[in-house]
C-alpha cells in the first residue's frame, strides 16, 4: 500500500498502485486486481482519480506513440502518453493538439476521461471532439473499439466518463496543422463583469484563445482578459524552460487573507501597466504554471480545493456577481481564479462538463468547515442558475447537485464497469 | 531504460539506431514509437538469442557489417527473486547468465569491432547492487559485480585509444523490472530522469556513472561499512 494524493493534496490515503506497463497485460491485470480505477498523472484535484484502500491502475507505462500520418495529422498513441510529450514531438513537425487544458502534464486517458477543455472551447470544443477512436478494455476482458460512428454510445459514455466505463489503452487523435509554436497575444484589463462579458463577446469571432484572470476579492469583478491567436511571425529563439520548484510543504498555507489582497492588487496593477500585444510561445501562454513544479504545495499540509462551475450565459452575470459577493464576504479565496466563456456547442460525452455559458474556477486553501460552508452558499447559486460543477476538480459536491447538473446520468450508469470504483463514484453514484 | 535513452537520442536528431531484443513482437512497438518521434531517423529491429556465445557473436557481427557503430548500450537484464536462486540452481544459473555473462559477451564482441575501428563508445549497465553483496539479492548482485570488474578491465585495455567504455550503475528505478516493488511502496527514480543522466554520461564518456548521482555517495558509505555493522543491516 502506498499513500497517494491527487493534485489538491486534501489527503494521502493508502492505495495499491499497480503499474500497467505493457498494453498486452492490461486485460489480465484489471481482470484480476479489481475493483480499481485508472490513474493517469493525478492532475485532477479531488477524488475522481482516487480509490482509497483499493487499487489504482497507473497508466504511465502505456506511453508509446504508435503511429502518425503526416498527411492527415492522425496520431495513434497509448493512453498514458503525456500531452506535453505529444506537443514536444509534434510541434516541430508542424502539428499540435487542438485542445489542451491549463497544464500539459496530463495523460491522454485523463484528457478523454474528463473531456478536458482549454482556452479555445468556443472554437474547437473539448478534447473529445478530436478523438477519432478509443480502445477500451473492461474488467471482464471485453475489448471495445469505439468512435463517434462505431459503438457511438460507448464513445459518448467514455468521453467524460471519469474512467468508469473501462480502461482506455489507446486512442486515435486528430491533430491540427500549425506554422510554428508562436501565439500573438493581447492582455486587456477590465474593471467589472460587464466589461468582461463585452470583451468575451467581442473576442469570440476573432480570437481563438480567450481566458481571464479575475480578482476574486474585488466586488465588481475586475480582472485581466487574455486572448491569443496562432501566428507565423515568431521570435528567433524559443525560451529555455527554466524550472522552479516548491521545495517543501510550508506549515501553513502561503495563500491566506493577509497575503491575498495585496497580492491581487499588485498583480492586477502590474499586468495592467504592461497590458497590450505581444508574441508568446504556446507553452508559456497556455501552461503558465507548468514551470513551477509542485506549486500545489504552497497551500500547506491541509491542501486545497478547486471549485469550478459553469452556468448558462443568460444568468451568467448575476451568478458570477453573487458568487464573488459570497467569496468577498468570507475573505477566502486565492489568486488562482479564472473566468471564461464556453462556446455555444454540445459536448460529445454524456457526462462532459462543458456546456454553453460561463465558467468560473477558483482555488481555496482548505480551511475546513469554514471553506465547506462557503461552498454550500456557492452551490446554492449554481443550483438556482441551472449550472453544474466539474467532477475533475471536485472533492465535495452534494449528490443532488451532481444529479441535477448531469441529466444524462442514468443513461451513463448503464455503461459503468462493475469492476471499477473510485472515491468520486462511491460519493456521487453510490458505488 | 534503453527505450527511454533511445527517445532522447532521436529527439530532434536524425539517427541510425538498431534495437536488439529477444522478441521482435516486443521491440517492434518501441521502433514504431521512435519512428513517430523522429521520422527522419532510421530505426532497425534485430531479433536475437541472448544467451549463447555463437549467436551473440553472429548478431554483433551482422550489425557491425552494416557500418561502424558509434555507441552500443547493453541494457538487458532481469531481476530474480533471491530466494528462488537459493532454492533452485537453474534459477541461480539463469540469473547469472542473463545479468552477467551475456552482457559481457555482447560487449566483448563489440569490443572486437571497436578495437579494429579505433573508435566507439561501449556502454554497460551494471547496478548499485554490484557494489557490495547483500543477502536480499546477492546472486543478481554478483552478476552485476562481474559486469563491473569486466568494464574496469576493458577501460584498462582501451585506455589512451579512441574507444570509450562507460559503466552505468543505476539505483532503484521505475521500470517494468521493478513494477512489483512499486505497488509495495518502494521509492523509485523516474526512468526518464535516469535515462537523461545516462545519455549525458555517455556524451561525456564518463567511466563510471551512478544514476541518480546521489548513489555514488550512498554506495561509498555502504562499501566502507565494516562487516560487523553491515551484517546487522537488514538490506
Ligand atoms: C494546473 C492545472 C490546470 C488545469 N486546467 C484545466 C483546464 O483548463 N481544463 C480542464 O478541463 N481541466 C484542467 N485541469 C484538470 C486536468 O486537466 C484533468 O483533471 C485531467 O483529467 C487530469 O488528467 P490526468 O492524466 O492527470 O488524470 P488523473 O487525474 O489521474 O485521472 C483523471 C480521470 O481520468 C481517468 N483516467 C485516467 N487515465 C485513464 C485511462 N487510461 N482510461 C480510463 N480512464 C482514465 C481517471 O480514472 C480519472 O477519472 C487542470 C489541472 C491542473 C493541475
Ligand atoms: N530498474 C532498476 O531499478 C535497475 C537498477 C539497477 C540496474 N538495472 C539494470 O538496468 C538494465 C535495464 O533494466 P530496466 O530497469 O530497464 O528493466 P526492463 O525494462 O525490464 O528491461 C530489461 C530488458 O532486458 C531484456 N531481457 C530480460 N531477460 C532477457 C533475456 N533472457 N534475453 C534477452 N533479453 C532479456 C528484457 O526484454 P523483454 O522486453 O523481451 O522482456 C528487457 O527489454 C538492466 O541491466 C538492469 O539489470 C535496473
Amino acid at each position: 500500500m502506498k499513500a497517494i494524493s491527487s493534485w489538491g493534496r486534501l489527503n494521502a490515503l493508502p492505495h495499491q498502485l499497480i503499474k500497467l506497463a505493457d498494453p498486452d497485460q492490461v486485460t489480465d491485470v484489471i481482470r484480476q486486481q479489481k475493483p480499481g480505477v485508472a490513474f493517469g498523472n493525478g492532475r485532477s484535484y479531488g477524488d475522481v482519480c482516487l480509490n482509497p484502500d483499493g487499487v489504482l491502475w497507473h497508466t504511465g507505462g502505456l506511453d508509446r506513440l504508435i503511429q502518425f500520418d503526416g498527411q492527415t495529422g492522425r496520431l495513434v498513441c497509448g493512453a498514458g502518453v503525456l500531452l506535453r510529450d505529444i506537443q514536444r514531438v509534434m510541434v516541430p513537425q508542424g502539428w499540435i493538439l487542438p485542445v489542451t487544458p491549463g497544464t500539459q502534464l496530463i495523460t491522454v486517458g485523463g484528457a478523454i476521461a474528463n473531456d478536458v477543455h482549454g482556452k479555445n472551447h468556443h472554437v474547437l470544443g473539448s478534447f473529445g471532439d478530436h478523438v477519432r477512436r478509443i480502445r477500451l478494455i473492461r474488467t471482464d476482458g471485453q475489448v471495445i473499439e469505439c468512435s463517434q460512428q462505431q459503438q457511438a454510445d460507448w464513445f459518448a459514455a467514455t468521453v467524460g466518463g471519469m474512467g468508469l466505463t473501462g480502461v482506455i489503452v489507446e486512442a486515435d487523435i486528430q491533430l491540427r496543422q500549425i506554422t510554428g509554436p508562436w501565439l500573438e497575444t493581447e492582455t486587456l484589463p477590465y474593471e467589472n463583469l460587464d466589461d468582461f462579458f463585452k470583451l468575451a463577446d467581442d473576442s469570440e469571432a476573432g480570437w481563438e484563445h480567450t481566458v481571464s484572470w479575475i480578482d476574486c476579492l474585488s466586488d465588481k469583478g475586475r480582472g485581466l482578459f487574455m486572448r491569443a491567436n496562432p501566428t507565423d511571425v515568431g521570435l528567433p529563439a524559443e525560451p529555455k524552460g527554466r524550472k522552479l520548484a516548491m521545495p517543501l510543504v510550508p506549515p501553513v498555507s502561503l495563500v491566506n487573507p493577509l497575503s491575498l489582497k495585496p497580492f491581487n492588487t499588485l498583480y492586477y496593477n502590474l499586468k495592467k501597466s504592461k497590458a497590450g500585444r505581444s508574441i508568446s510561445h504556446y507553452e508559456g501562454f497556455s501552461y503558465p504554471l507548468d514551470n513551477i513544479m509542485e506549486w500545489n504545495r504552497m497551500y500547506g499540509p491541509k491542501g486545497f480545493f478547486q471549485y469550478q462551475s459553469v452556468v448558462p450565459r443568460e444568468v451568467g452575470l448575476a451568478a458570477v456577481q453573487a458568487t464573488l459577493g459570497e467569496i468577498a464576504k468570507s475573505g477566502q479565496g486565492s489568486f488562482l481564479a479564472v473566468l471564461k466563456t464556453f462556446g455555444d456547442r454540445q459536448p460529445v460525452g454524456m457526462m462532459s462538463f462543458p456546456q454553453p455559458g460561463v465558467t468560473l474556477a477558483l482555488d481555496f486553501p482548505n480551511n475546513g468547515t469554514k471553506t465547506l460552508k462557503l461552498f454550500e452558499r456557492m452551490d446554492a447559486i449554481v443550483r438556482e442558475a441551472g449550472g453544474r460543477i466539474y467532477p475533475a476538480k471536485d472533492a465535495r459536491m452534494p449528490r443532488d447537485l451532481f444529479e441535477q447538473g448531469y441529466p444524462r446520468l442514468n443513461d451513463f450508469l448503464t455503461f459503468r464497469d462493475p469492476g471499477i470504483s473510485s472515491g468520486l463514484s462511491r460519493r456521487l453514484m453510490g458505488s | 531504460m534503453a527505450e527511454q535513452c533511445a527517445r532522447l537520442w532521436v529527439q530532434g536528431n536524425a539517427v541510425d539506431l538498431t534495437l536488439v531484443g529477444r522478441s521482435a513482437g516486443r521491440i517492434e512497438p518501441i521502433a514504431s514509437d521512435l519512428r513517430v518521434r523522429s521520422p527522419q531517423s532510421e530505426i532497425h529491429v534485430v531479433e536475437a538469442e541472448f544467451l549463447q556465445p555463437a549467436t551473440i557473436q553472429a548478431t554483433v557481427d551482422s550489425i557491425a557489417a552494416v557500418g561502424p557503430v558509434d555507441v552500443v548500450l547493453i541494457a538487458h537484464g532481469s531481476l530474480p527473486e533471491q530466494t528462488d536462486c537459493q532454492n533452485d540452481l537453474v534459477a541461480c544459473h539463469d540469473a547469472l547468465v542473463v545479468n552477467g555473462v551475456s552482457p559481457v559477451l555482447f560487449a566483448e564482441a563489440f569490443a572486437q569491432h571497436m578495437a579494429q575501428a579505433g573508435s566507439g563508445t561501449l556502454v554497460l549497465i551494471g547496478s548499485v547492487a554490484g557494489d557490495r553483496g547483500r543477502k536480499s539479492n546477492y546472486v543478481y548482485g554478483s552478476a552485476k559485480g562481474l559486469v563491473t570488474r569486466y568494464a574496469q578491465g576493458l577501460q584498462h585495455r582501451f585506455a589512451g585509444t579512441g574507444v570509450k567504455v562507460v559503466l552505468v550503475k543505476p539505483g532503484p528505478t521505475d521500470t517494468p523490472m521493478t513494477a512489483h516493488l512499486k505497488s509495495g511502496g518502494a521509492k523509485l527514480a523516474p526512468v526518464a530522469d535516469v535515462a537523461q543522466q545516462i545519455v549525458d554520461a555517455i556524451g561525456r564518456g564518463q567511466a563510471v556513472a551512478y544514476v541518480p548521482g546521489k548513489w555514488r555517495v550512498i554506495m561509498m558509505v555502504i562499501r566502507h561499512l565494516p562487516a560487523f555493522v553491515f551484517n546487522k543491516l537488514n538490506i
